[in-house]
């Protein structure tokens, strides 16, 4: 690790070079590793190191970005001296207010030592212990174990510094036999957290169950999603409807709804990257500090993210502190996402359930209709119908086609654990959820 | 830079490495983004750096750093055999990278003007012009147009003697108009979707692809969509434009014929495939108009270079023939299980990554047919352009497509304009019902700049020929 005293010194050099108007310097050093396993052995295993420096220059309403990861004396001019000459290439932005100002920033720790030392001997031992359990059930492990140690610092000419560093350790597995597959994956900032073995069962458990498909006739079923799914809800909204720039130019359905009941009254759900029970992440990559933000309290749209680029078009907003690195024109995203918990577990929503699916996880979702959240993708590794209140049998993969937003009007249950998952741009912690009239629209042939 | 990959080679090698090879790579790259009359985004990006492979007793280890200097050499090539020797106690199929291969040579993209020299006013004047096109018609929220390009200088050093030294630059560019109304948005682009169309080739691609005049037509079709009819439901004929066949070939056949995939190695992630190897010379993927090939050597096209990133000389490879399914993509290594040697197909995203199979130039070869004839021909159906929307299963089996525009196809005529157009379908039953593609005339080489795959995850960028097509008996219209 690099440290807040080093980066400090390097952010007040660059910012010494620059002779722009304004400057901002981000500065990202990851250090990450991962062994990747399939057919229950290790076969790719790697590493890597990097510094990267971004550099906006600001000349009047100019802007101009540069990044490089040569850090010598010469790199830094020469990537300085870069923005500088772009933003003088540039055209007036009227749009552009000024970079920001600084804010108090509260210091989080998301930092464990034993995530950032851990070598390639211990990933392989917890590889070791999935690829064994897969095995002694008559199965093929595949997956991949990853940890990483970030340090990320942010300084402006107006007299921003802000520095963050944080580890993140991740295990996700597909376990297979000729006739199924199940899945299981776990993050955590602690990877001392995380249970090789609790992975492993869970995912052969699946596995096994697994086997015998029948094809289930598309149509509209009450589902019941492990948070494995409902992840994948939170990221479109995070994507399509959250941020700023959608709601700006009105292609999120927030726009013009603020106030308004748009799901059920059973759903909240926000964005808060100072909670403790997230990967804590006190500043965007403006080094604005993170405020909490409502996106939907019990069912009535209350806000978006916003950066302070689509803030200062408003002229009555700030910040939230949800910027992207400059030079993104995607607009501010959510970060650190949760959905409100509910009273139910994952058994008591099959009991409820007469007939309908039971859904591990969705695969390669994509939107058919940005407006309307309207999503296509597939489940995979362990698809069950539920028939009578209890998991009955195997079926074979399903395509959906489904408004997100109509199904958050038809949550009937909702879990009272939740799950750390990846999210867009950071996390989100979900529980399960049981939703009424989801829209299947093909089957796959397993 | 020669002198630090070297020096890794000789470290590795010492430190037990039976096998290493060791690529430094400089990539550099320019993007302008305009939306309406902004320049948002103005970026010159920069990374150099270095990674090594090695296999110790037949497993691999790999690490890289940004720090150039002979210090870390040494110490990244001990590290990466420390991996090895880590990847060994979770032992299983030791990997055969085949016969050796000594290459010492160089290849550069042809260029006719460099992008990087050509002026930053003249690229952020051509941008401004096509958004303010665009966002003339009535009802456009967003008009945003980009150019891109990079170049990548990397020497590939190998235990076996291999040195090559290779120049490679891309050049993009893409424009897209947003149109709202009450409860509808609709996207037009070009002249591809996903951002940017993109090819191996300098600022003349740009020029070729002539946005601005092009562009008040993308935002009057965008407004116009606002007030299209919805796609039918139903089984019909359709005819898909080029760039849309891209991606059918991208999606369905080109991720279907990794031949890592195929063997379990992307399993947890990516998923596996279909085209399992007892169907290879034996499987019929589609109709005997169907002709794949993979090459790597198309001039221009978006997965044209000299080298793999094992240092295996580009190939072009017959993929199916007559509907037959007779190829994969492969490496040294899966080639090696299927006793085959590797077409090279081995790439990575940059000097931190491993390579991994990634498609080159995976095409439909051109048929007979002009579109004209093509539509002529059909008597019912719809046609479709432009990619919005895709998805596809974990064996590449059953898909779900979106356009941005689609037209009724009426007694041989182009009809009323059709939004929110998709279409569905099983791999192999739908490309057994094309049965009319397009002529040399219409035969584009895309580029898709955004391939994901692997864990760490890289965005390959790839190519696919293609010229319009015909499918019967189609799954169309599946929306909520």
């Amino acid at each position: 690790m690099t440290g807040e005293e080093e980066l400090k010194k390097l952010t007040d050099r660059a910012l010494a070079i620059s002779q722009a108007d304004q400057t901002e310097v981000v500065v990202i050093a990851p250090q990450s590793a991962l062994t990747r396993f399939a057919n229950s052995y290790i076969h790719q295993n790697v590493e890597q190191q990097d510094i990267d420096m971004r550099v906006r220059a600001v000349v009047g309403k100019k802007i101009g970005v540069a990044s490089s990861n040569d850090l010598s004396d010469e790199g830094l001019r020469n990537v300085v001296g870069r923005a500088l000459t772009l933003a003088q290439h540039q055209k007036e932005n009227p749009d552009f207010q000024s970079l920001p100002a600084p804010k108090p920033i509260q210091h989080v720790d998301s930092f464990v030592e034993r995530t950032a030392r851990t070598g390639p001997e211990e990933r392989a031992a917890m590889v070791g212990q999935i690829c064994s359990a897969a095995t002694s059930a008559g199965l093929n492990a595949a997956g991949a174990f990853r940890t990483s140690a970030t340090e990320i610092a942010v300084a402006n000419s107006l007299g921003v510094f802000a520095y963050h560093r944080d580890t993140m350790a991740d295990v996700n597995t597909v376990i297979m036999s000729e006739q199924g597959s199940g899945h299981a994956e776990r993050i955590s900032l602690d990877v001392g957290d995380i249970d090789g073995a609790e992975v492993a069962k869970e995912a052969v458990d699946t596995a096994l169950r697994n086997v015998d498909q029948i094809e289930l006739e598309p149509g509209e079923y009450d589902v019941v999603f492990q948070e494995y799914a409902v992840a994948d809800l939170l990221d479109f909204f995070a994507y399509l409807s959250f941020g700023a720039q959608a709601y700006q130019e009105k292609r999120s359905f927030m726009a013009g709804r603020i106030g308004e009941r748009v799901m059920g009254e059973n759903i909240s759900i926000w964005d808060d990257g100072l909670a403790a029970d997230t990967s804590p992440n006190p500043f965007d990559f403006e080094g604005v500090p993170r405020k909490r933000v409502d996106f939907i309290e019990k069912g009535v749209a209350r806000d978006v993210v916003w950066d302070t680029y689509t803030a200062g078009k408003e002229g009555d907003r700030e910040s939230t502190g949800h910027a992207l690195p400059a030079s993104s024109t995607f607009g501010p995203v959510p970060s650190n996402m949760f959905l409100a918990t509910g009273d139910a577990t994952l058994d008591e929503m099959v009991a409820s359930t007469k007939r309908g699916v039971w859904v591990s996880r969705f695969w390669y979702t994509r939107p058919v209709h940005p407006l309307n959240v309207v999503v296509t993708g597939m489940t995979r590794d362990g698809t069950f119908l539920i028939e009578d209140g209890k998991i009955t049998k195997p079926i074979r993969n399903l395509r959906f086609t489904q408004s997100y937003l109509e199904a958050m009007n038809r949550v009937e249950a909702i879990g009272k654990t939740t799950m750390l998952h990846h999210a867009i741009a950071g996390v989100c912690r979900v529980p399960a959820l049981k939703i009424g009239k989801w829209n299947f629209t093909g089957v796959s042939q397993y | 830079m020669r002198d630090l990959a070297l020096r890794a080679l000789d470290t590795a090698r010492s430190r037990g490495a039976g096998y290493a090879d060791v690529r430094v790579v400089h990539h550099q790259s320019e993007s302008v983004t305009v939306r309406l009359q902004n320049v948002e985004a103005l970026a010159n990006d920069e990374t150099i750096g270095f990674g090594v492979r090695v296999l110790v007793d037949g497993y691999w280890g790999f690490a890289s750093s940004h720090r150039m200097t002979m210090e870390e050499a040494d110490r990244i090539a001990a590290e990466a055999v420390r991996i090895a020797r880590a990847s060994t106690t979770v032992p299983g199929q030791k990997a055969d990278i085949g016969p050796a291969s000594a290459i010492v040579d160089s290849y550069t993209t042809p260029v006719e003007k460099d992008p990087f020299a050509v002026p930053l006013d003249e690229k952020i004047a051509l941008l401004l012009g096509a958004t303010e096109a665009m966002a003339r018609a009535s009802g456009i929220v967003m008009a945003e147009a980009n150019c891109y390009c990079q170049r990548e200088e990397k020497l590939f050093v190998s235990t076996e003697g291999s040195e090559i030294d290779q120049s490679l630059v891309e050049t993009g560019c893409g424009i897209e108009a947003t149109a709202v109304d009450e409860g509808e948005v609709q996207r037009r682009s070009f002249p591809n979707s996903v951002g940017r169309h993109q090819g191996t080739e300098g600022w003349e691609f740009v020029e070729r692809w002539d946005l601005r005049s092009n562009a008040q037509r993308v935002g009057e079709e965008a407004a116009e969509l606002l007030r299209a009819k919805p796609c039918p439901s139903g089984a019909t004929t359709v005819i898909l434009d080029g760039s849309q066949v891209a991606l059918q070939i991208h999606e369905s056949c080109g991720h279907a014929i990794e031949l890592d995939r195929v063997l379990g190695t992307e399993a947890a992630f990516a998923g596996t495939s279909f085209l399992t190897t007892d169907k290879l010379g034996g499987f019929a993927y589609g109709s005997p108009s169907v002709n794949i090939t993979a090459d790597a050597t198309i001039p221009g096209g978006l997965g044209t270079f000299g080298y793999d990133d094992e240092g295996i000389p580009a190939h072009s490879t017959p993929i199916v023939r007559e509907g037959q399914f007779i190829g994969y993509l492969t490496s040294r290594e899966t080639a090696s299980a299927l006793g085959q040697t590797s077409n090279g197909a081995m790439r990575a995203t940059g000097w931190n990554r491993i390579p991994l199979i990634r498609m080159t130039n995976v095409s439909l070869d051109p048929g007979e047919w002009t579109l004209d004839n093509m539509i002529a021909d059909t008597k019912d159906g719809i046609y479709m352009e432009t990619n919005r929307s895709w998805s596809i299963d974990d064996r590449r089996l059953n898909f779900q497509f979106g356009t941005e525009v689609g037209r009724e196809i009426k007694n041989g005529k182009l009809g009323a304009l059709i939004k929110n157009a998709t279409y569905t379908g099983i791999t192999p039953q739908f490309w057994g019902s094309c049965d009319a593609i397009g002529n040399r005339d219409h035969w584009i080489v895309w580029g898709t700049p955004n391939c994901g795959k692997g864990q760490p995850e890289q965005v390959a960028h790839t190519g696919h020929g293609a010229a319009p097509a015909r499918f019967r008996d189609v799954q169309v219209g599946i929306m909520q």
